[in-house]
């Protein structure tokens, strides 16, 4: 089925999410779409798929033009949508989830005729190899699986163009290949495919067509033979450096120094087990390491989240073991915490509101008993500027933000005041690649201001990115201090355990 | 870390079990030391027929003070069993149902020993004609909440059911009349909770208290302005008969209880049905599921959520309406101020407990309604012991049984969550 798009728009208030977007699908095609978070991709096929409706606009089918007021008029067109969010009910069994909305049923009085439904879902697994058993409980199977369920289940609706909606974000790099694999028999047995994605790599491994949106307009479309750079420029609008470029530190006085720290696990185990390190103005310092082997414990620590065991924190000079976070806080440390949502905002305060959370309480935000509500505003406008928040206002709910807006809201807080030392965990997790770039810059021109940071990240790009010094943890120590001229090889060792000979222990420069 | 929740799960289920198996030894050692050596002396006499059928059983005559203790050691042994062993699903049920029967039993002996004659059919007959409302009730909470949308206004629907079923019967002279106003006032109060639920998302729990005050204080008005001043016009609706099923109602027993009453039980059979079979083996029913428990993904397949939670109340509406009118014209025959006295909500507790099933809602639904039996029968004995007291065990069984045998009650995902069409 062909599909062709001519001049669609949609606005969200002032707000064009898809500015006249024109855009064509082959048959038997994958075409990838390209685009950042907030590109307006996702905005695109929901009005495909009649979950929104365009402003402006036609949609072809085959030459013929189509409207669709809700999904089901999309599904008897032939067009099928398997969401990031999977529409699946969890209490039910796949065959029921598949069958749900054209739920066979025996002649009489209408009861479901489970067995048919059954013997459906069976054919389509075996068809395209997807391996599903019909009986299972949704909720029990892995996420990779469930996927699989939704994908029988827009291929029991004969769909003929498939929009996958980032269907890799929730996948392990085993069940991408499988997906990617289903995708090749798909496109073998003439269905067409859009894939909505923000991966360079992926679009360089399955696509035929890329069309790259941004800021919701078509900015081109590639062949997916073109290079990393290309496509990423294309996405982000301006020329990407994939790696940042930055001058070699010039690393100062001692900042932050933690001495022999011991941090007490679950159940009489140490978390962190002795650690000690210095970390000086002006550098960065990586935490490289497999999740869960005491990062996260370390940097609580250090904010004063979590109680110490044994052994020291100072931060300039400054004894703060145990402190209160607000004294640590006004030590001049900031924080970037590892789980944004959770620990770095409030989704259901406003942008504004977020961006004094760790402030509110001290000139010029707060008067003697009252918040100066009108600097707040006044504040949050430049902060939103300057640090191009994605929101439609300063007032927004910062939980309907994208995760690179939300990232760059809590970046914005903790670099409005000066600070001594700042701390990373994860920064970039989840982000698309401008966001990733934008957080890289922000961090080493903070380094270059004089700051210290430290950097907590289990990608060993961003460690390659950012750090002036890498150090290594596994099981709660720090198992190696290297320089960023340290192989991959090395560092993949020293995280996995590996005793690579050298002396591990105080990591000074 | 899921090791760990493992262990303590079962450290739970282990303790659990040893408590219940506490609570029926102990209930056991009530009837043997309460009822059986605190027994009056002289026989209990159970009777099993109401008159009029065909083959006669005859009365059983027990020895008050023996029997109780019987039954209390069985309840004891029942009580280790449970403690001691790790027993299944079905069997673990079997001893619940088994020492709660027990302990009733025990009960009524005592109570009866040398009195006159208890009439057990009567006592189940009237168990069962008391459930009515209340499993209608549910079985509008449960039509709900299957589409997430929390029914707090059974009692409104139940009370304005009752009083549009007398007014309009008795105005028309007509009972059937009063059985359709009756149903369609209740789905009126169906039509306000689902405009102001899913068009204007108020909170659906204030939502339905407020409509049940609505619905009582309107009542009361009217009842006090209309209803009393002309009372031989508009509240003298007559009731429904009883109809015998030919054949079925001579079976010894069983035929009374099920199959000799009023119109009213014959129409719970077939809405108890239709749910059920509805709910549980139809597209209608998985729609209905699955706008409940995903509205969005239910909306992607093109199921319309708010349409179908729209029908859901409504047809709530009209059912619990149906028990409203159960209420005047199948049971007292006039209409009384605020005379549903709290059964919506009991309703609403035998879904839950039933664990939004019809046929879990009527277990529950049907246990109310032979607590209430069993409080009307006691009074009537006249009971050494305040009815009051004798009252709450079976509410203290309710929790238990919940406690101990539905485990973890798992209530439609999105219940109570407005649906906003993006």
């Amino acid at each position: 089925m062909k599909l062709e798009l001519r001049g669609i728009t949609k606005r969200f208030g002032p707000l064009v999410a898809n500015d006249h977007i024109d855009l064509t699908v082959e048959a038997s095609q994958v075409h990838a779409l390209l685009g950042e978070n907030g590109a307006g991709k996702t905005t695109l096929m929901n009005q495909l798929y009649g979950l929104q409706h365009p402003d402006e606009g036609q949609i072809l089918l085959d030459g013929r033009p189509v409207s669709f007021s809700r999904p089901a008029d999309a599904i008897a067109a032939g067009i099928g949508m398997v969401h990031q969010h999977f529409m699946l009910v969890p209490v039910f069994t796949v065959a029921e989830n598949v069958t749900l909305g054209v739920e066979p049923v025996h002649r009489f009085a209408g009861l479901l005729d489970r067995r048919r439904a059954r013997r459906e879902v069976h054919r389509l697994s075996q068809e395209y190899h997807l391996d599903v058993d019909p009986d299972a409980i949704v909720e029990t199977l892995p996420v990779g699986l469930q996927q699989r369920v939704e994908i029988i289940k827009v291929l029991l609706r004969r769909a003929n163009l498939l929009i996958l909606d980032e269907p890799t974000a929730v996948l392990t790099p085993g069940e991408t290949e499988e997906l990617f694999a289903i995708m090749r028999s798909l496109k073998a047995s003439g269905h067409s495919i859009v894939f909505i994605t923000h991966k360079l790599k992926e679009v360089q491994a399955i696509a035929d067509t890329v069309t790259v949106l941004r800021a919701g307009r078509v900015v081109g479309s590639l062949p997916p033979t073109a290079k990393d750079e290309e496509l990423a420029s294309m996405m982000v609008g301006h020329s990407v450096e994939l790696t940042v470029s930055k001058q070699p530190a010039t690393p100062g006085e001692v900042v932050l120094a933690v001495d022999d720290l011991v941090i007490e696990g679950k159940e009489g185990t140490r978390a962190v087990d002795g650690v000690s390190f210095e970390l000086r103005a002006g550098e960065i310092l990586g935490v490289a390491g497999v999740q869960g082997n005491g990062q996260t414990e370390l940097c609580e620590a250090l904010m004063g989240l979590r109680h110490v065991g044994a052994g020291s924190v100072r931060v300039s000079g400054r004894d703060l073991t145990n402190a209160r976070t607000r004294e640590v806080l006004h030590a001049g440390v900031g924080y970037i915490p590892e789980d944004r949502q959770g620990d770095g905002l409030v989704g259901d305060f406003t942008v504004a509101e977020n961006l004094v959370l760790d402030t509110y309480d001290r000139p010029p935000y707060s008067r003697a008993f009252s918040l100066a509500l009108g600097t707040v505003e006044r504040s949050a406008r430049k902060f939103v500027a300057e640090f191009d928040v994605r929101a439609q206002s300063a007032d927004e709910l910062v939980r309907t933000l994208s995760g690179g807006n939300q990232q760059k809201v809590i970046l914005a807080r903790e670099l409005s005041r000066p600070l001594a030392l700042l701390i990373a965990s994860q920064p970039t997790r989840g982000l698309d690649i401008g966001s990733v770039e934008y957080m890289h810059r922000r961090i080493v021109e903070e380094r270059d201001k004089g700051t210290a940071v430290l950097i907590v990240s289990s990608e060993l790009d961003e460690i390659y990115a950012l750090a002036d010094r890498i150090v290594v943890m596994f099981e709660g120590r720090i198992v190696g201090v290297r320089t960023p001229a340290v192989s991959r090889a090395e560092l993949g060792l020293l995280m996995a355990g590996a005793d690579t000979g050298t002396a591990a222990g105080a990591a000074a420069p | 870390m899921s090791v760990v929740a493992a262990t303590r799960r079962r450290v739970a289920t282990l303790d659990r079990r040893t408590v219940a198996g506490a609570f029926f030894a102990a209930l056991g050692a009530l009837d043997i030391l309460g009822f059986g050596l605190g027994a009056h002396a002289g026989d209990a006499v159970f009777r099993f027929s109401v008159g009029g059928e065909s083959a006669h059983v005859p009365d059983l005559s027990l020895p008050a003070g023996t029997t109780a203790i019987v039954l209390g050691s069985l309840s004891v042994a029942l009580g280790a069993l449970y403690a001691g062993w790790q027993l299944g699903r079905t069997a673990r049920r079997v001893v619940i149902a088994a020492v709660m029967a027990l302990f009733i039993l025990a009960l009524l002996c005592w109570v009866d020993a040398g009195n006159s004659p208890l009439n057990i059919v009567g006592l189940l007959q009237s168990s069962l004609t008391r459930s009515i409302p209340l499993v209608l009730g549910a079985m509008s909470g449960l039509l709900g909440e299957r589409a997430a949308v929390i029914n707090i206004a059974i009692e409104g629907q139940l009370l304005i059911g009752a009083f549009a079923a007398a007014v309009a019967a008795s105005a028309a002279g007509m009972l059937w009349l009063g059985l359709i106003s009756g149903s369609l006032a209740g789905g009126l109060i169906g039509v306000l909770l689902a405009v102001f639920a899913i068009r204007y998302l108020v909170d659906q729990i204030v939502l339905g208290v407020v409509l049940n005050v609505f619905v009582l204080g309107l009542t009361g008005y009217l009842y006090d302005r209309a209803l009393v001043p002309y009372q031989t016009t508009l509240n003298s609706p007559g009731v429904y008969g009883t109809i015998r099923v030919p054949g079925l109602a001579d079976i010894p027993i069983i035929g009374p209880i099920f199959f000799d009453s009023n119109v009213f039980l014959y129409i719970t059979y077939a809405v108890l049905l239709l749910v059920q079979v509805g709910v549980f083996h139809t597209r209608w029913g998985l729609r209905v599921r699955a706008v409940g428990e995903h509205p969005v993904a239910a909306e992607t397949v093109g199921i319309r959520v708010i349409y179908t939670r729209y029908r859901q109340l409504v047809l709530g509406g009209l059912i619990a309406g149906i028990g409203g009118a159960y209420l005047t014209i199948g049971s007292v025959g006039a209409f009384g101020k605020g005379m549903s006295s709290g059964q919506g909500y009991i309703a609403l507790a035998a879904m839950i407990f039933g664990r939004w099933t019809p046929f879990g809602a009527v277990g529950a639904a049907l246990l109310f309604g032979f607590a209430s039996a069993l409080q009307n029968i006691l009074s009537i004995l006249g009971a050494p012991i305040p009815s009051d007291i004798l009252l709450m065990t079976p509410y203290l069984v309710v929790i238990l049984v919940v406690a101990g045998l539905v485990g973890r009650v798992r209530m439609p995902a999105a219940d109570g969550k407005p649906y906003i069409k993006s």
